[in-house]
C-alpha cells in the first residue's frame, strides 16, 4: 500500500441520528470533496453509525496551540458557578 | 435425476453472479492502492455476499434437497455454477477492476430494480433490499471511471485497457435461454433482454463524462449460465470451497 501522498487528509464528522451534532469520526485520504465522503461512508458509517456525514479538509481546520492550554482554559477550572448545578430540579421533570 | 427445477436454476443463477464477484473483490483486501480503496472494496465484497446468502439460501428452499446458502456455495462444482463469465474475470490492476464492476453494477442495478417487482415473493424482497446496495456500487464505480479515464495520460490508458478486456463478456449479461424467458413470462425473472437500451445509456453516459471511447464490438464470450466457464472459475473455486473441501461441515 502506497502512504497515499498525493491525497490531502480531510476530517470527517458523523451524526449518528436526526437531532443529534455531527459528530468527529476521525479522517481519511481523498483526492477532492467527493471521493472524501465516498471514502468516509465507506470507513466510518459501514456499522449504521450515522445519517449523514460532513468532510473538511483537515487544513482548513484552525486549532488552538496547546502551549497556550494554561491561559485558555486553566481560568474556568475554579468557576464553577458557570455550571447551572445550583438549581433542585423538580422530580417530575425528566429531560434536562 | 429429475431436471431441476426452473427457479431453483435462475435463483442459483442470481446468487452466483454476486457470489462469485464477491469473492473476487476479496482478493483485493489488504492489497488495495490506499486503505480507504481497500475499504471500499471489502464493503463491496461483503454486500454482495450477502445478496448470495440470500439468493441461494432460497435456491436451496426451492429445491427442497436440504441443502443450504453454505452446502450450494461450497460443495458444488465448476459447471454447477450459473454465474456470467464476466464475474470470475480476474481482477488485473485496479483499473480492470473498477471495469468490471461498472458494467457489471450498472447492469445489476436494472435488472434488481425489476426483479424488486417479482412476483415471487422472496426474489422480490431480496431484490428489493440488494438494490440500495448495488446502487452505491454502481455510483462508486462510475465515479473512478470518469476519475482514472478523464485522469492522466497513464491512467486513461489503463482504464481503456480495462473496459476493453472485459467487453467481451457484456453480451452475455442479456443473454435469455428457455428457463429464463419462461419464468419471465410468469413475472418471476426479469427479461434481461429488455435492460439493454438502458444499459447502454447509462454506460455510454459515464463514457462520455469519463473522455473515453467504447470499446469496439467483439465477438462475444457465452456459456456461463450454462456451466461453461473460463479456467477462472475452478482456481477460484479452489480456494472459496478448500476448507469446507477438507474439513466438510467445520464450522468456528
Amino acid at each position: 500500500m502506497s502512504d497515499a501522498k498525493d491525497w490531502p487528509l480531510w476530517e470527517v464528522f458523523v451524526r449518528a441520528k436526526g437531532g443529534l451534532s455531527h459528530r468527529h469520526a476521525g479522517s481519511v485520504h481523498a483526492a477532492d470533496a467527493k471521493m472524501a465522503l465516498e471514502h468516509a461512508r465507506d470507513t466510518y458509517t459501514r456499522r449504521m453509525e450515522g445519517v449523514s456525514l460532513w468532510v473538511v479538509p483537515s487544513a482548513q481546520i484552525t486549532a488552538s496551540d496547546p502551549a497556550d492550554a494554561g491561559p485558555l482554559f486553566e481560568p474556568a477550572e475554579d468557576k464553577i458557578y458557570r455550571h447551572p448545578t445550583f438549581y433542585s430540579i423538580p422530580s417530575h421533570i425528566k429531560h434536562i | 435425476m429429475a431436471k431441476p427445477d426452473p427457479l431453483f436454476i435462475y435463483a442459483t443463477r442470481l446468487g452466483d453472479d454476486s457470489l462469485i464477484l464477491g469473492q473476487r473483490l476479496s482478493e483485493w483486501c489488504g492489497h488495495a492502492p490506499t486503505i480507504e480503496v481497500d475499504l471500499s472494496l471489502a464493503n463491496v465484497a461483503l454486500d454482495l455476499i450477502g445478496q448470495a446468502t440470500h439468493f441461494l439460501g432460497f435456491a436451496g428452499k426451492i429445491e427442497g434437497r436440504n441443502r443450504d446458502a453454505d452446502a450450494l456455495a461450497f460443495r458444488r462444482d465448476v459447471l454447477d455454477f450459473g454465474n456470467c463469465l464476466l464475474v470470475e474475470q480476474p481482477n488485473g490492476d485496479f483499473a480492470q477492476t473498477t471495469a468490471r464492476q461498472f458494467l457489471f453494477s450498472t447492469y445489476q442495478e436494472l435488472l434488481l430494480d425489476k426483479l424488486a417487482g417479482s412476483t415471487c415473493e422472496d426474489l422480490a424482497a431480496i431484490a428489493a433490499k440488494a438494490v440500495k446496495e448495488v446502487a452505491y456500487h454502481r455510483k462508486l464505480a462510475s465515479d473512478w471511471v470518469v476519475r482514472l479515464g478523464d485522469g492522466t495520460e497513464e491512467s486513461k490508458t489503463r482504464m481503456a485497457a480495462g473496459l476493453d478486456w472485459m467487453w467481451r463478456f457484456v453480451d452475455e449479461l442479456f443473454e435469455v435461454d428457455d428457463v429464463e424467458s419462461k419464468l419471465a413470462k410468469e413475472g418471476i425473472a426479469v427479461d434481461r433482454s429488455a435492460l439493454r437500451a438502458a444499459w447502454d445509456a447509462r454506460i455510454d453516459a459515464v463514457l462520455a463524462e469519463a473522455t473515453l471511447e467504447r470499446p469496439a464490438a467483439r465477438r462475444p464470450v457465452l456459456g456461463g449460465r450454462r456451466g461453461h466457464h473460463s479456467e477462472h472459475l475452478g482456481h477460484i473455486l479452489s480456494e472459496m470451497q478448500f476448507l469446507q473441501r477438507a474439513y466438510p461441515g467445520a464450522t468456528w
